[in-house]
């Protein structure tokens, strides 16, 4: 048997002192798309960002292998240059750095790490000509500062955009459907499904069923109060969008059914 | 480094981490120098001024300096704070041994103090000809080499020591010399005329303009050596001269004490472009050791159309004391201020200008941007004066901080006089910060920390490095990464 990409066991994780994760799992294996749904507070942004090792979230217990490899005890640019890429919920605001620059510096650390060439500037310009008719990003956009002045449409393609530059093995989209109008949504998961492949999995995390309608998962599976409580295919997320998520909020967790 | 590990980071906790850097020019030199004993008086000075063999005038002229300091108080105003200076314990002149004339040409100067220069990266011999730079170096007090002097005086312009201009061309000393800054002007500026012991004298005369950019490279070598240069720089009608200063000094645990002055005079439609990286030491990171750098920098427009264009690079020194200044007294005169100046550890910088408009129609730009990181303290202190008379003077100012971490500081103490109702005066501030959510998001795209502070200062600085002679822009953006070294976590 094949190793799987991801495998998180019994993960805990604390913010500020408060527990969000309390014994995730979850196996990903090469090329699929799971959904992580669940409702407000349950844990699903705090997955994907101690996925990414962001700082100021405290892992108390359990384990990430990666690769075969600890992803924990890995930097957060070491875990981006071994293939995980976070589509932020609220991109950041990088003035005076232009995005073009930024980008670029990105992508030659990561080609680095792989021992690969760095790109030169041209060779950079052409591959972000290919790349911009993805998300169908305005090459305007690319040459200004990092996400400064952009709208929230702008900024979740420039995080595709970002995505189909970086060509992760693992690519987490944290609520990427948040503030984006349907034109916008179907535009972003358009790009999304572009830069599905056999070599890529996802997490995708949302609140919405209806993201879902675009960006199709292979498996979903619910949080609950920092655990999986249900996981199962993508018909799920019908039934939680007749229902809710109250009636698994007040189940014990541990009857979870796999359909 | 920033894994989930079980270690909570707050925000300050992985930014604090900001300390650790290396000074790369803090090696010392093993040269014999003379050094007269520590100390001030009147005979001091006339051991010094003996020493250069200068003419009685010029003797006078210290002297009258000295008793006039000796009435002034410190200044107390500035942000910074540092234990008193004990003027008494500073040695006030000091030179690498040599013979009695001093070096006539390069070959003649200490193979030592050559590699020295050398290892800093100055241009000296056949390397300042590929880079096109003539330098005039001036180790502790005492100007060792001019480079290039034959090929600029082919075109009139002289370039040399300030000592040597006061022996070969002392009518142009005697013309200009405290007519821009007076010996009575500041505290540090009269210590500074009455013990001055060397520095750069650059003339450029009418219509000519420079072939080459002129430099000096200041260095302090001796320990309890006080630094005191004067630069005067005077460009005729129609001259245009850049001019490029660059300043390293040893690794010490006791604070230096640097007091430069530096006048400029432009005369009708010249132009001065007078470029500064400042990378004296800056103390270690507790705050021990550095240089205290007072400086008195100005510029006269005394012609129509002239225009001077001050741009400054400040990474170095503990505390940072200086004020590069415009007065616009010609119509339609120009003067510019371009500034990074980036504090560290426990560095102190008071930094800014003052633009006094006299004449009509003068135009003056100030762009200022300051760098916080660890527990340095930056301020920005600007004045614009406009004069009853300067119909139709304008005034663009621009001062933006950067703070990196949560225990520096930033202030602004812009102040603005306007005596004339047809001025336009526009003054934009901005503070931000860079967060560790900036940090991370770079990180998540496989940018290392450093890297990160790296692009987001160098963008922040962007328009001031824009205004740098080309080798020098690298220069100072290395410079910066170097400053910030560690300053993310």
């Amino acid at each position: 048997m094949k190793q799987p990409l991801l495998e998180i066991e019994n993960l805990h994780a604390n913010v500020a002192g408060n527990e969000i994760l309390r014994g995730v799992d979850l196996t990903v294996n090469a090329g699929e798309v799971h959904a992580v749904m669940g409702p407000n507070g349950s844990g699903k942004s705090t997955l994907a960002h101690v996925l990414a090792g962001r700082p100021g979230y405290t892992v108390t217990a359990g384990s990430v292998r990666y690769k075969g490899q600890d992803l924990l005890a890995m930097a957060p640019e070491i875990r981006a240059r071994e293939g995980v890429f976070l589509a932020f919920q609220y991109p950041v605001e990088i003035p005076g750095v232009s995005n073009v620059y930024f980008l670029k510096a990105a992508v030659n650390a990561v080609r680095k790490h792989r021992g690969l060439p760095e790109y030169d500037a041209i060779e950079f310009l052409a591959l972000v000509k290919q790349k911009a008719k993805i998300v169908e990003i305005d090459e305007d956009l690319v040459k200004r500062p990092v996400n400064e002045g952009f709208s929230g449409g702008e900024k979740k393609r420039n995080e595709i955009f970002q995505m189909a530059l970086l060509d992760p093995s693992l690519a987490i989209l944290d609520e990427t459907d948040s503030g984006l109008d349907i034109d916008a949504l179907r535009v972003v998961a358009g790009g999304v499904n572009q830069l599905r492949s056999p070599e890529r999995s996802m997490i995708v995390v949302t609140h919405y069923q209806r993201l879902l309608n675009y960006i199709v998962p292979d498996f979903l599976h619910v949080l609950v109060e920092g655990r999986v409580v249900l996981s199962g295919g993508k018909e799920l997320a019908l039934e939680l969008e007749d229902k809710g998520y109250a009636w698994l909020e007040k189940e014990p967790p541990a009857v979870a059914a796999v359909r | 480094m920033q894994t989930a590990d079980p270690t909570p980071r707050s925000d300050s906790a992985s930014v604090l981490e900001l300390t650790e850097r290396e000074y790369k020019a803090g090696f010392v030199t093993d040269i014999e120098s003379e050094t007269i004993p520590v100390g001030l008086s009147e005979d001091v000075i006339r051991i010094i001024s003996a020493k250069k063999n200068e003419p009685e005038w010029m003797l006078a002229w210290r002297l009258k300096a000295y008793r006039h300091w000796l009435t002034m108080k410190e200044p107390t105003w500035q942000n910074v704070h540092y234990p008193p200076i004990d003027y008494q314990s500073i040695a006030y002149y000091s030179a690498p041994k040599t013979r009695k004339d001093g070096p006539k040409s390069l070959e003649e100067v200490d193979p030592k103090l050559l590699e020295t220069y050398e290892k800093l990266g100055i241009p000296l011999r056949e390397r300042a000809k590929l880079a096109g730079v003539a330098v005039d170096a001036v180790f502790d007090s005492v100007s060792v080499a001019t480079t290039f002097r034959g090929e600029l005086e082919k075109v009139g312009v002289l370039f040399c020591s300030f000592s040597e201009a006061v022996q070969k061309h002392p009518e142009l000393v005697k013309k200009y010399l405290g007519s821009v800054v007076p010996y009575s002007d500041n505290y540090f500026a009269a210590l500074n005329s009455a013990v001055f012991s060397d520095g750069s004298f650059c003339f450029i005369p009418k219509g000519v303009r420079c072939p080459m950019e002129l430099s000096t490279y200041f260095r302090i070598n001796s320990a309890n050596t006080g630094q005191f240069e004067r630069t005067l720089i005077v460009a005729e009608e129609g001259a245009y001269v850049s001019y490029l200063e660059g300043c390293t000094a040893p690794i010490r645990d006791e604070n230096q004490l640097h007091a430069a002055v530096v006048e400029l005079i432009a005369l009708d439609d010249a132009e001065i472009k007078y470029s500064t990286v400042q990378n004296w030491y800056p103390g270690d990171k507790d705050g021990k050791g550095g240089i205290y750098n007072f400086v008195t920098k100005r510029g006269a427009c005394r012609g129509r159309s002239s225009k001077i264009s001050w741009t400054q690079v400040e990474t170095g020194s503990a505390i940072t004391w200086k004020y590069p200044s415009c007065i616009l007294q010609g119509d339609n005169s120009v003067g510019e201020f371009y500034s990074v100046a980036v504090t560290n550890n426990r560095q102190q910088a008071d930094t800014g200008t003052k633009m006094i408009h006299i004449g009509k129609n003068t135009k003056s730009t100030i762009v200022s941007k300051g760098i916080s990181a660890g527990r340095g303290q930056n301020t920005y202190r600007g004045m614009v004066k406009i004069l009853g008379k300067a119909d139709g003077a304008r005034n663009y100012s621009q001062c933006d901080s950067l703070l990196i971490g949560d225990q520096c500081g930033a202030h602004t103490f812009p102040y603005i006089e306007v005596n004339n109702s047809t001025a336009q005066m526009e003054h934009e501030a901005s503070t931000s910060k860079i967060g560790e959510d900036q940090v991370f998001y770079f990180q998540q795209r496989g940018i290392s920390p450093e890297e990160a502070v790296n692009m987001i200062v160098n963008g922040f600085c962007k328009v001031v490095f824009k205004e740098l002679p080309m080798e020098f822009a690298v220069e100072a953006q290395k410079l910066l990464g170097v400053s910030l070294e560690g300053s993310v976590g």
